[in-house]
């Protein structure tokens, strides 16, 4: 960013005097450029959420009027068994699915780093992610079947007992957020590579000609500086994982018993389902509360706005 | 978000209401044009589209243009449509749904069409058009099918066991050690090494065929899982019905059933919950996985569809009260409260209660139309595909039926009771935990 700026100013040192006509000019210009932006926005995330947080203090079923009920709703949430359990699942989900997914895609960002110099094989680590969301989790429910599924075909046939990935409370999380990991790591991967690509290969050369074995030149150099893609990547991987919702609503929907319930598959049941928008928005803005907490934390301690390579 | 939408859309729906109230005099638009009309059972398309265009012959200025979603995106898509002012003119109602429908405002009343034009309701199945009359005494839709349950078998494994069809017609149930019909599923499941469930060795652990199918915990209604048992034993779900205001959840009799009933997972005769997510009970049946499946009159085409599978169907088990029990569950076409062309959809609505358009439907042999001389069209229409319906039937002509329950709060009531019924059928939870969720389905009703 800053190159490009500085790349930009020589016009303005020829022409000092026009300087500030042409910063004007410019404000024009970008607001121009910005208002598609910024027109949807204001009109598909502001005004809704805005909207949102009112409906939290309603009671609506969106077919009436809302009603006006204060705090009834996040007093009702607070005493919800259904909703604790929902953060649990989701916590369970995100914990899974991270831990997974960022080890994986490091460890594929460094092969194609180093190893994979083949377009065609860096290219097939994203295929996965190419798959709409709902298909790609319709197409393991499919091989993951108890019944008929290819892989409880293939457990049974070497004498062990076959697992019902999606119906039984222990598999059912954990299934969902293997999927979602091997959805997502051919992606995240991608990101991590271009931070690797960014760090200057003399850097390199240096721990080699200073004897560093590959394990300390990853500990000591690569790790570093790749700490603003990494906080940028754990910060979308995150807010991505807590929203979880399709993988859940086209194989378990909540279920067995609340084992799938998570918060964003409860905030559909209770607004969409049960008609209750108010109760739905109350958990959403919730979420939306948790969400921000974490990305906040995150910043502050992963110093994801400043890099190390100055 | 469409705050101002509901706003006209209530303003229409209730200009619509005082037009209809006034009868008669209206603009010449209402009664012409084309109208929408929505089913979401894809087996029922060609029956419907064939009513289509024998309506429009009679009236050559509306046509109908039918949309046929699937039960999982239908009621969001009308949900969404209410709100947004683009509903159907006509569509395909539930008896599970149409209460909230009523509390909305979202449905036009058909009483004065029904009084002007003389449509006989005495024509309908006894019972079926009075499930139509909201709690306000006014008709929201003209019956159009009935359902009822039975039992489907696979004739090959019955007849390997030794079990024949006579004996099948001839179950008897209670709750104390399953009678003659847990026996019976206990014969037909068969484990890996070949033992049965019913002789020394069984090992419940590894079993090959089921005696029973499993479909799901049946969450409150349990409309094709067990409410054919417990029906027979004098229980019912709801204080009365329609309209009932207590649920019976907690009563003794009932978790005494449902008890028996998850028993004969722990037995080893019928699946565990946890294995029917996913590949449907009909597949696993084709699949030879299981011998008996209770299951709708609406799954007929689909359990004698298989290729290489011979399926017999027998009717219930006689229970408790010594007699057999089935949920009865109909089906109607309802008017959307904010349609621009009321006259146009109420006299096709009576086109599809009325015997013109159900012996269309009979002849199809998909489902059993209301009217009752066009559902014993259809049974003929099934002898002629070789299909013996008779088990389905005779719930009926011997008046051993109780109503699909009728209540407001149904989704509520759904979003209680499944994760508690499934705990209860998956073994984590006895029956007396629904005594629990009894009291919280009741809360709702306060």
């Amino acid at each position: 960013m800053t190159t490009l700026t500085r790349n930009a100013s020589p016009a303005e040192q020829v022409l000092p005097g026009t300087r500030r006509r042409r910063g004007r000019g410019d404000v024009k210009i970008a607001l121009f450029f910005i208002a598609p932006a910024m027109i949807g926005f204001v009109l598909f995330y502001l005004v809704p959420t805005l909207r949102g947080i009112y409906l939290s203090f309603t009671e609506y079923s969106i077919l009436g009027e809302p009603e006006w009920i204060g705090v009834a709703n996040y007093q009702a949430i607070a005493k919800d068994p259904l909703f604790w359990n929902a953060l649990g699942v989701t916590t369970q989900y995100v914990l899974i699915n991270i831990v997974l997914q960022t080890a994986l895609a490091l460890g594929l960002a460094l092969l194609m780093h180093r190893v994979a110099k083949s377009t065609i094989i860096r290219g097939a680590l994203l295929l996965p992610y190419l798959m709409a969301n709902v298909i790609a989790a319709l197409l393991w429910f499919w091989l993951l079947d108890y019944q008929i599924g290819i892989v409880n075909f293939l457990i049974d046939s070497i004498g062990l007992p076959k697992i019902a990935f999606f119906g039984s409370a222990e598999w059912a999380i954990p299934t969902q957020a293997l999927i979602n990991t091997w959805r997502h790591m051919g992606y995240t991967a991608l990101l991590i590579f271009a931070g690797l690509q960014s760090i200057p290969s003399h850097l390199y050369e240096v721990a080699n000609l200073d004897g560093a074995s590959p394990m300390q030149t990853f500990r000591k150099i690569t790790l570093p500086l790749l700490r603003p893609v990494l906080a940028l990547v754990l910060i979308v991987t995150i807010i991505g994982s807590f929203q979880v919702f399709d993988t859940v609503a086209v194989t378990t929907q909540g279920g067995p018993v609340n084992a799938s319930r998570v918060l964003q598959f409860y905030i559909y049941q209770k607004a969409f389902t049960e008609s209750d928008f108010g109760y739905g928005s109350a958990l959403a803005v919730i979420l939306f509360a948790i969400l921000a907490i974490v990305a906040f934390i995150q910043m502050k301690f992963l110093k994801g706005n400043e890099s190390d390579l100055d | 978000m469409k705050k101002k939408t509901i706003g006209s859309l209530a303003a229409a729906a209730a200009a619509v209401l005082a037009l209809s109230a006034c009868g008669g005099g209206s603009s010449a638009e209402a009664g012409k044009g084309e109208i929408n009309y929505w089913l979401w059972d894809a087996n029922q398309l060609p029956a419907y589209k064939q009513c289509a265009e024998d309506f429009t012959k009679a009236n050559p200025d509306i046509t109908v243009k039918v949309t046929q979603r699937g039960w999982d995106d239908y009621w969001g898509t009308l949900t969404n449509g209410f709100v947004a002012g683009t509903a159907p003119d006509v569509f395909t109602d539930h008896l599970g749904k149409y209460p909230e429908f009523i509390k909305n405002k979202q449905l036009l009343a058909l009483d004065d069409a029904v009084a002007k034009d003389n449509v006989d309701t005495g024509a309908y199945n006894a019972g079926l058009a009075d499930l139509w009359v909201g709690e306000d005494g006014k008709r929201y839709g003209l019956p159009k099918d009935w359902d009822t349950i039975a039992l489907f078998y696979n004739t090959k494994l019955a007849t390997d066991a030794g079990v024949s069809a006579a004996q099948m017609a001839d179950l008897t149930w209670n709750p104390d050690d399953g009678g003659s019909y847990e026996k019976t599923i206990a014969h037909l499941t068969v484990d890996k090494n070949g033992v049965r469930g019913d002789e020394a060795g069984f090992d419940k652990n590894n079993v090959e065929v089921y005696g029973l199918g499993l479909t799901g915990s049946g969450s409150g209604q349990g409309q094709t899982e067990w409410s054919y048992l417990t029906g027979t034993t004098g229980w019912t779900h709801t204080d009365k019905n329609p309209w009932g205001k207590k649920f019976n959840y907690d009563d003794p009799k009932f978790q005494e059933s449902i008890d028996w009933f998850a028993g004969l997972v722990e037995k080893g005769y019928m699946p565990k919950l946890e294995t029917t997510v996913g590949a449907s009970m009909a597949d696993t049946f084709a699949a030879g996985k299981s011998v008996i499946n209770a299951n709708g009159s609406w799954m007929i085409g689909q359990y004698t569809g298989y290729k290489d599978v011979q399926v017999g169907i027998a009717p219930t088990p006689k229970g408790v009260s010594g007699k057999r029990a089935s949920m009865y569950n109909g089906l109607a076409d309802s008017i959307y409260a904010g349609t621009k062309k009321p006259e146009a959809a109420i006299k096709w609505v009576e086109y599809l209660g009325s015997t013109a358009c159900q012996d269309v439907v009979a002849s199809k042999a998909v489902v059993f139309p209301a009217i009752t001389t066009s559902a014993d069209k259809a049974v003929e229409a099934f002898k002629a595909k070789g299909v013996d319906v008779t088990a389905f039937s005779q719930q009926v002509d011997d008046g051993t039926t109780f109503l699909f329950p009728i209540a407001d709060n149904a989704a509520k009531v759904d979003g209680i009771m499944k994760p508690a019924m499934d705990a209860v059928v998956s073994g984590k939870a006895p029956a007396s935990s629904l005594t629990a969720a009894n009291e919280q389905v009741n809360a709702l009703f306060k």
